[in-house]
């Protein structure tokens, strides 16, 4: 997301003249594959549903129509604003950002504590801290439920050791969920202040503490300013798929925890299925990320002038 | 004699940026020739047009002869020796040094051949198999030219290639440097910012300025006989006095000193009025018979020499240099002393 | 003194984090060894589900489902990695162009469009276009989004490599092509190979994306595991769950050292 870099001088272009024919297939392959799609997938949002599934190719708002607003049980009452879609925007939302800030508060002390190794050691906790994330997601995330479901190892050792009485009823709950999301994208907080606290220059720790700050104070006043491109890179990259997050809340949540994801994932199966809708859910999602993505390339273009 | 190399109104831009302006330089063969100048004055952008990595927006690059300003680099018989040495990481010492070779298409056995002696003659012959990873500095330095002389070339290019050694190293391999030019009999053309070691190894110095030659001659001629202000002051120290020329005539110019003294000395220029005088530190004496009168400021001992600090009678700055003989008692600060200039201390510059 | 590094509770934390991220697949990967047929009750070490993966009665479709996989990861990444090299090469050694900046973008839309979006788009382009789904269509997505993540590493190493090498070996006579052979190629090796191994671990490991385009009776193995788990965690799953952990870290292993041996350019 950083942009491409400055090209340097002439003596890194040995391939200035090859440019084209070297970027075409990835102009082709991407652009019919992804940007075309994402056009079409726009224009799907304002076609009319067919009842097995599909659409006829008749331009109207329905689908945005059926998001935002609601005449009543048989459509005959006065257009009022919808809330049933609006709720799961909203719970999808807050879901990402509780699952946002359990890893801040448990990456930043992780990022900042293997930035602070020796050398030597630090790339094996790094390695450590990626392994898991490079395992399937599904997998983890069934490994996730296995662990925390009623009868499972999690509860039978608690109450083993008797600190509970009966199963905490973990599965189909937000916690569930947002342990979910934690799990899924813990390292996309980690890397990012790793990589800030990593630059970070440590006698600006030690100025602070010359001029009488305490410990923490020096956290709060230096070091979390400075590192702050970092903590905000980190914090976007866990906010974004945790928002259109799937497999987390359909595996470890239930009804009530019902997320985006879910809510698209609906409107293409089956015959109940509803295309334009759910490509307008989509288009929705995806503008909301855009901000969120714009938003932050704008700021960093800001610091970095 | 044709030159080695002889670059003819050579100009060089980048966008609006004029990197090189009308340059004119004729190398000789087998000479040792440096180009010296500050940072940014685009001796390097000179050197990489020769090699064929940069194009000349105008002008001509002639090698013995031949225009080879359009020759792509691997057509061009001239080698460079990188900065940073550039040796390739996944090659041994010796596949390095062979490289060239083998891309000239020649055989496994005279190329492994060739190249053993050519790490004999920088005395690396152990360290063949090594990775360059695995050698210091100034061996790294050692295989970039042996990998740079291998195949033969015609003139082997130099850009500093001693900036990343320690400075012992640094002079060891200056000597070494040049020894290895006298042995091959290769024209060398050298970059450095470092006027001592271009005063040190060159047959002969080209100094450049914002794009432009100053000056090409000696180490001797360069620092004897500086034609502008910018040459005496870039090559060691000078005190430049601006004098009112009376006369000049064959080379040699009458000027007024401040303080009423006339003076005859060398010219760099043929017309009168005012001028720079150019006045070597070293090439003054403490003495009665004074061509200038100033007043002591600051002795700082340098231990060889002692650097006095002065100031003439109209308030211009001066510093001279005295020897730190036991038979000579330092100015005291504040004592008004009388200055002799000694045989061709001072030279009239033509700017 | 401990220094202006140390907080106190950041190693409880790390480790505290660490045991989150294993303690699940330590759980699964303990009970896949279960001999017993209940998920809940430990029945003595046994490798019976690993047979059971093989011979038993889902084998068949576990088995196809991960030839698909892997047939499918193998050649999307080896695509995905050829393109993201020239594209690299031209990001980087091409100097300034025009369009670098879309360009850039383009390479990392896969990234930034949200992974349920990608698989609505495909699958209405799919439709539209008149693709029927299966494994062509699978295959062309993940070609798609592994582009980025292949060119993430091979961009990078790229940029270590300093221009001098290959006019180095200009300067001694190589033609442009023996220079990009002999000389940048090898040297961006780890490059590609580690872009090489993200794409194919990440082809391997989308389930949401396949799950929209495969169509009706194809299967990769996320997608077979996700059918089966909709009915309960049975112990097969385990088995072939700790199976696909132990394939994701050696690849994950070999893209480490591979990255940290190649680092040693001078
Ligand atoms: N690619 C380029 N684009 C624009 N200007 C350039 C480029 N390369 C060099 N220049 C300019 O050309 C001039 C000469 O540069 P050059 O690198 O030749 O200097 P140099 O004498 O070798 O300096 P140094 O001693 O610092 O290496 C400088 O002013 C530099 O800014
Ligand atoms: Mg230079």
């Amino acid at each position: 997301m950083a942009g491409p870099g400055p090209s340097r001088g002439p003596a890194d272009a040995a391939y200035a003249g090859l440019v084209r024919p070297l970027l075409l297939p990835t102009w082709v392959v991407i652009g019919i594959l992804m940007v075309v799609p994402v056009a079409l997938m726009a224009v799907y949002s304002f076609l009319t549903k067919e009842f097995r599934g599909g659409v006829e190719w008749d331009f109207t708002l329905a689908a945005y129509d059926q998001f935002f607003v609601t005449r009543g049980l048989f459509g005959d009452e006065p257009a009022q604003i919808e809330w049933t879609y609006i709720t799961i925007f909203a719970r999808s939302i807050w879901q990402a950002a509780l699952a946002t800030g359990l890893c801040l508060l448990i990456g930043f002390p992780t990022a900042w504590f293997i930035a602070t190794r020796p050398a030597r050691t630090r790339g094996v906790w790094l390695f450590l801290i990626t392994i898991p994330y490079w395992v399937n997601l599904l997998i983890r995330t069934v490994s996730l439920k296995f662990l925390i479901r009623e009868t499972g190892p999690l509860n039978e050792s608690l109450m083993a050791i008797g600190l509970i009485d009966s199963p905490l009823p973990l599965v189909n709950t937000n916690l569930a969920v947002q342990l979910g999301l934690f799990y899924s994208y813990l390292p996309f907080m980690v890397l990012p202040i790793y990589a800030a606290v990593e630059r970070y220059n440590f006698a600006l720790s030690e100025a602070a503490a010359d001029l009488y700050a305490s410990r923490w104070a020096t956290l709060r006043e230096i070091v979390l300013p400075v590192v702050r491109p970092g903590i905000v890179a980190g914090m976007i990259l866990v906010f974004v798929p945790s928002l259109g997050a799937f497999l987390a809340p359909d595996l470890l949540g239930g009804a009530k925890t019902f997320m985006i994801g879910s809510l698209i994932d609906e409107q293409f199966k089956g015959s109940q299925g509803n295309w334009p809708f759910g490509a307008a859910v989509s288009m929705i999602l995806m503008s909301m990320v855009m901000v969120v993505l714009l938003a932050y390339a704008r700021a960093q273009g800001r610091a970095g002038r | 004699m044709t030159a080695a190399v002889e670059i003819r109104r050579a100009v060089k831009r980048y966008g609006s940026v004029t990197a090189l302006h009308r340059v004119d330089l004729s190398i000789a063969d087998n000479e040792f020739f440096t180009l010296l100048g500050p940072s940014g004055c685009g001796k390097t952008t000179l050197l990489r047009m020769i090699a064929g990595f940069e194009d000349v927006t105008e002008g001509e690059i002639r090698l013995f002869g031949d225009d080879i300003a359009r020759l792509e680099p691997n057509h061009r018989p001239v080698n460079t020796v990188f900065q940073h040495y550039a040796l390739f990481p996944h090659m041994s010492v010796i596949d390095n040094v062979a490289f060239g070779l083998k891309m000239k298409g020649v055989d496994a056995a005279t190329r492994r051949d060739r190249a053993g002696r050519m790490l004999e003659m920088v005395h690396l012959s152990a360290f063949a198999d090594r990775s360059p990873a695995q050698l210091s500095g100034g061996q790294q330095q050692r295989v970039a030219l042996a990998r740079a002389l291998a195949p033969d070339p015609k003139v082997l290019l130099l850009d500093e290639p001693l900036s990343a050694l320690d400075l012992k190293l640094r002079q060891a391999m200056r000597v070494e440097l040049k020894q290895l030019q006298e042995d091959t009999g290769i024209t060398f053309i050298f970059v450095t910012h470092d006027q001592e070691e271009a005063l040190t190894m060159s047959d002969r110095i080209a100094v450049m300025s914002e794009g432009r030659v100053q000056q090409v001659g000696t180490a001797r001629d360069i620092y004897e006989a500086p034609v502008n202000r910018f040459v005496a002051d870039f090559i060691g120290e000078t005190n430049l006095l601006e004098v009112e020329v009376e006369a000049v005539a064959g080379g040699v110019a009458t000027v007024a000193l401040p303080g009423g003294h006339r003076l005859t000395c060398p010219s760099a220029t043929s017309a009168t009025g005012r001028h720079h005088l150019s006045i070597r530190p070293e090439r003054l004496t403490l003495s009665q018979d004074a061509d200038l009168t100033a007043t002591v400021e600051r002795v700082v001992y340098l231990g060889t020499d002692l650097q006095v600090i002065a100031r003439l009678d109209g308030g211009t700055p001066f510093t001279l240099r005295l020897q730190n003989a036991a038979r000579v008692a330092a100015p005291e600060p504040g004592a008004r002393v009388g200055l002799h200039l000694e045989e061709g201390a001072a030279r009239l510059l033509a700017d | 003194m401990k220094g202006v590094r140390h907080y106190p509770g950041f190693l409880a934390m790390t480790l505290a984090c660490l045991l989150v991220l294993y303690a699940p697949l330590a759980v699964v990967a303990v009970y896949s060894f279960n001999g017993s047929t209940s998920i809940t009750q430990w029945g003595g070490f046994s490798l019976r589900w690993y047979g059971d993966v093989f011979t038993g009665p889902e084998a068949g479709r576990f088995g196809q489902a991960a030839w698909n996989s892997l047939t499918i990861a193998l050649i999307a990444s080896t695509t995905a990695a050829a393109i993201a090299t020239a594209a690299a090469l031209a990001m980087i050694r091409g100097g300034a162009f025009h369009g670098r900046q879309a360009s850039f973008a383009l390479i990392n839309l896969p990234l930034m469009v949200p992974e349920i979006v990608i698989a609505v788009s495909t699958l209405i382009f799919f439709s539209t276009v008149g693709l029927t789904t299966g494994y062509l269509t699978i295959l062309l997505a993940h070609i798609t989004f592994c582009i980025p993540f292949a060119y993430l590493p091979i961009a990078a190493r790229l940029e270590g490599i300093e221009g001098t090498y290959e006019q180095a070996a200009r300067d001694l006579y190589a033609t442009r092509a023996q220079a990009f052979r002999l000389i940048l190629l090898p040297l961006m090796m780890p490059g590609v190979v580690s872009g090489w191994l993200l794409a194919f671990i990440i082809s391997l490991d989308d389930f949401i994306i396949t799950n929209f385009v495969k169509g009706a009776g194809m299967e990769t193995l996320p997608t077979a595991i996700f059918g089966s788990v909709k009915q309960g965690i049975k112990p097969n799953i385990m088995a072939i769950s700790t199976l696909m952990l132990g394939v994701s870290v050696l690849f994950v292993t070999a893209a480490y050292l591979v990255n940290r041996k190649g680092q040693k350019i001078p």
